[in-house]
């Protein structure tokens, strides 16, 4: 069998309002627009993906919260509505997803018999979260790829960001180790946004882009910088400065995604291509693309 | 008056086990049976409503309520789903749930109600709601905990319930779903092996329910952050559902209380914890902290937002005259529960056993918003209002300020009633008039008048024994 490979990993992050402001025929709520600039930031980066072939698709999302090892989608097919707890009046998606349960099964496998704790998700009634139907969703609206769909396990909530970056090290190698043996050809995204503060307050009309902005400078200043050593390829500095802007900005980093795509990616020391930035009910989200297909062989 | 109240309260722990699989271990099926035990409680003390403050639906902006009438689905455990799905069909007071929505506006809270097909009830609520009113015979309603809530929003969250649950009549029993120490073990154990997570968090739990036992409600209110700090994985921000249990029971230190079951559910700590308002006559209440009653925002972002924020509630000051400071002549008696006077007045005077209000608006205080809303924006153009909404508010803020003077709404002796328009609004006047002061029964008079200073429809002067 062939070796499998990782064509490109991307920071995609999941808010629903991206999938509101789309107006698919999955989501009940209608929009007038809003957050173009990420929702053109996504369309780059299916762009710039179109002709790059792949088998399928990992994602890690911070909203499958698990406090008990990280889970992973066990069943060959999820369908159902899925609506979201905090804005549900922006997003009740009709979902239809295929599982790589293979795929899932050889990940979980590596990381249990690294230590990790794991679990596969065989529960035919469990709903899958609304942050990898976002990020599934705009990466891929075709939903013609299958998925493996990975837990965010909150360990630094127990413990620290320190040893959530050592798990998430863990979990990424093996990943990419699952990857390499599956003879599959592969994409990674993790499901996250940078500065994570939001505002406690809804506009009357949620897409009102008058009224989005990043909460605070500070949140701005961080969420640039981290993007500056994206662009310039220093991500072993993302990882070092992590606790920090972590803790600082309130990160989405916080739930494990940004750190385990560093590490399926060897801590890439190439620079990444940011499709787009913007900013979502406060919060910062940047899209990003680390073009592994182009970077074979360094 | 014979108005509404809370008649139990419950600590009740969140996790599917008690409904899963309480045969698994010994200790869950305590918890179950201590359940079970709770909802014969509740039957027994004729509740007609059952509210539920959950831990595990965390919102963001401000407070969500569930106003869907039947909510059905199946809810499955993020983390221990290998135990199996609930099915779920509850039956929720989408009245009391609008109305609440209301309240909280009023008082400076962001908060919305939730009504959607298939919106995914959370693990604590379907938990609580399952074992408690396994017949779905008394109707319930479901808030979130926000995220960035601290004390005080927290705290006029439940004091707006708790004032519609007297002012509707409901007998209603208010319920936490949340966990005292709340560290799972992080890796998959056997059944048989579960055990509180470490000693320190045991000791910790043991502290907080010899509190509850001897009905200390207020105090480990006033712990809340400290017990955050000791024995709490930071996942939500602050021990805070009890200080919306102590509001919700008028932040008293003498409840009688009752602990039903404390064990280990992996590792966290679950109890069941009855609460009934009968005085133990232990311990006086003491507060550290201010006792807010209108939420003026404690976080940076919201101010910001807020200031531009075009669709804000028109309030009486937008168009209205200055307010004042109260006077404080001899025998006055002034509260920041109430709104600011129009002019230089006291809100109350005391003379001998007597206590002379004087005129009573709908303003609330802070915010000097009005229920119901105005009769005119601030260009004179007429607006409609609801005089029910209208009265209610007058009659809470008499009741605040006569409770600030040590007496109550029971001892209203007179009224003078004042309507901006008498056939319009007479009826719904006289509709709450009945459901509340008309029960005390004082003696009554209602005039109509062309305006009062303020965009009010009604006003209300006052004289009570202390």
């Amino acid at each position: 069998m062939a070796k499998g490979e990782i064509v490109a990993g991307c920071l995609a992050p999941h808010p629903p309002h991206l999938v509101y402001a789309e107006n698919p025929s999955q989501n009940e709520p209608v929009a007038e627009g809003g957050w173009e600039q990420l929702r053109w930031g996504y369309e780059r980066l299916r762009e710039s993906l179109k002709d790059v072939d792949y088998d399928a698709i990992v994602v890690l999302s911070p909203h499958w919260q698990t406090y008990i090892g990280t889970h992973f989608l066990g069943l060959e097919n999820f369908q159902s509505l899925s609506v979201d707890p905090i804005f549900p009046n922006l997003f009740r998606y009709h979902y239809d997803m295929n599982v790589d349960v293979e795929l899932a099964k050889q990940i979980h496998d590596k990381a249990q018999d690294a230590g990790l704790a794991v679990k596969m998700m065989t529960n035919p009634d469990f709903r899958v979260d609304y942050g990898t139907i976002t990020t599934g969703h705009m990466f891929r609206p075709e939903w013609d790829k299958p998925l493996v769909v990975i837990s965010s396990n909150r360990s630094r909530a127990y413990y620290s960001v320190e040893v959530m970056q050592e798990m998430m090290m863990e979990l990424g190698r093996v990943t990419r180790e699952a990857i390499f043996e599956s003879g599959k050809k592969v994409v990674v995204l993790a499901s996250n946004s940078l500065s994570h503060r939001h505002f406690t307050t809804e506009s009357k009309i949620p897409e009102d882009m008058s009224k989005e902005h990043i909460t605070s400078h500070a949140m701005h200043l961080w969420d640039m910088r981290m993007i500056d050593y994206m662009k310039s390829g220093q991500c072993q500095r993302l990882i070092d400065e992590m606790p920090e802007f972590t803790e600082q900005a309130i990160a989405e980093t916080d739930g494990g995604a940004f750190t385990w795509l560093l590490s399926t990616l060897e801590v890439p020391d190439y620079p990444a291509i940011l499709h787009g930035y913007g900013t979502i009910i406060g919060t910062g989200n940047a899209i990003v693309e680390w073009p592994v297909y182009q970077h074979k062989g360094e | 008056m014979s108005g509404g109240e809370i008649v139990e309260s419950f600590v009740v722990p969140v996790h599917p086990h008690t409904v899963l699989a309480p045969q698994q271990n010994e200790g869950w099926a305590k918890l179950r049976a201590a359940y079970d035990e709770a909802a014969d409680i509740i039957t027994n003390s004729g509740a007609d409503l059952l509210i539920i403050y959950s831990t595990t639906w965390p919102s963001i902006i401000g407070h969500q309520i569930i106003s869907d009438p039947n909510p059905e689905w199946v809810m499955v455990d993020h983390d221990f789903h290998d135990l199996g799905s609930i099915n779920y069909s509850f039956n929720i007071d989408a009245e009391f749930a609008a109305m609440w929505n209301t309240e909280n506006h009023s008082r400076g809270l962001q908060s919305r109600c939730v009504n959607y097909r298939g919106f995914p009830i959370d693990v604590g609520s379907v938990v609580a709601l399952t074992l408690l009113n396994p017949d779905n015979k008394i109707p319930a309603v479901i808030v979130s905990s926000n995220v960035y809530a601290d004390r005080s929003e927290t705290t006029v969250l439940a004091k707006s319930c708790r004032d519609l649950v007297k002012k509707t009549g409901r007998k209603a029993v208010a319920i936490t779903a949340m966990s005292l120490s709340n560290r799972m073990f992080t890796e998959h154990i056997e059944a048989k092996d579960d055990r509180i997570h470490s000693l320190k968090d045991d000791e910790w739990n043991r502290k907080i329910l010899e509190f509850l036992k001897e009905g200390r409600l207020e105090d480990v209110g006033q712990l809340s952050r400290t017990i955050q700090q000791q024995i709490r994985v930071q996942k939500v921000v602050n021990f805070k559902p009890m200080w919306w249990l102590s509001a919700m029971n008028e932040n008293r230190n003498d409840l009688t209380g009752e602990v039903l079951a404390y064990e280990a559910i992996h590792g966290a700590g679950c109890a069941v914890v009855h609460l009934n308002p009968t005085p133990s006559g232990a311990g006086d209440k003491e507060y550290d902290e201010d006792e807010v009653e209108v939420f003026s925002g404690e976080r940076g972002v919201l101010d910001n937002i807020v200031s531009i924020e075009a669709e804000k509630t028109p309030t009486a000051s937008d168009s209205g005259p200055e307010l004042w400071d109260p006077t404080n002549a001899e025998g006055s008696v002034n509260t920041d529960a109430a709104p600011k006077p129009v002019g230089a007045y006291p809100h109350a005077r005391r003379v001998g056993d007597l206590l002379y209000l004087s005129g009573v608006g709908p303003r609330q205080p802070g915010t000097n918003a009005i229920p119901g809303g105005p009769i005119h924006d601030g260009e004179g153009k007429s607006l409609d209002y609801d005089i029910k909404a209208q009265t209610h508010a007058v009659i809470d803020n008499i009741s605040r300020i006569l409770e600030e003077a040590g007496s109550s709404i029971d001892n209203v002796l007179d009224v003078t009633s004042f309507l901006i328009d008498m056939d319009r609004d007479f009826k719904g006047y006289n509709e709450v008039w009945a459901e509340t002061l008309g029960k005390v029964g004082p003696t009554r008079t209602t005039l109509a008048i062309r305006a009062l200073p303020t965009p009010i429809a009604v006003e209300m002067k006052v004289i009570a024994k202390v």
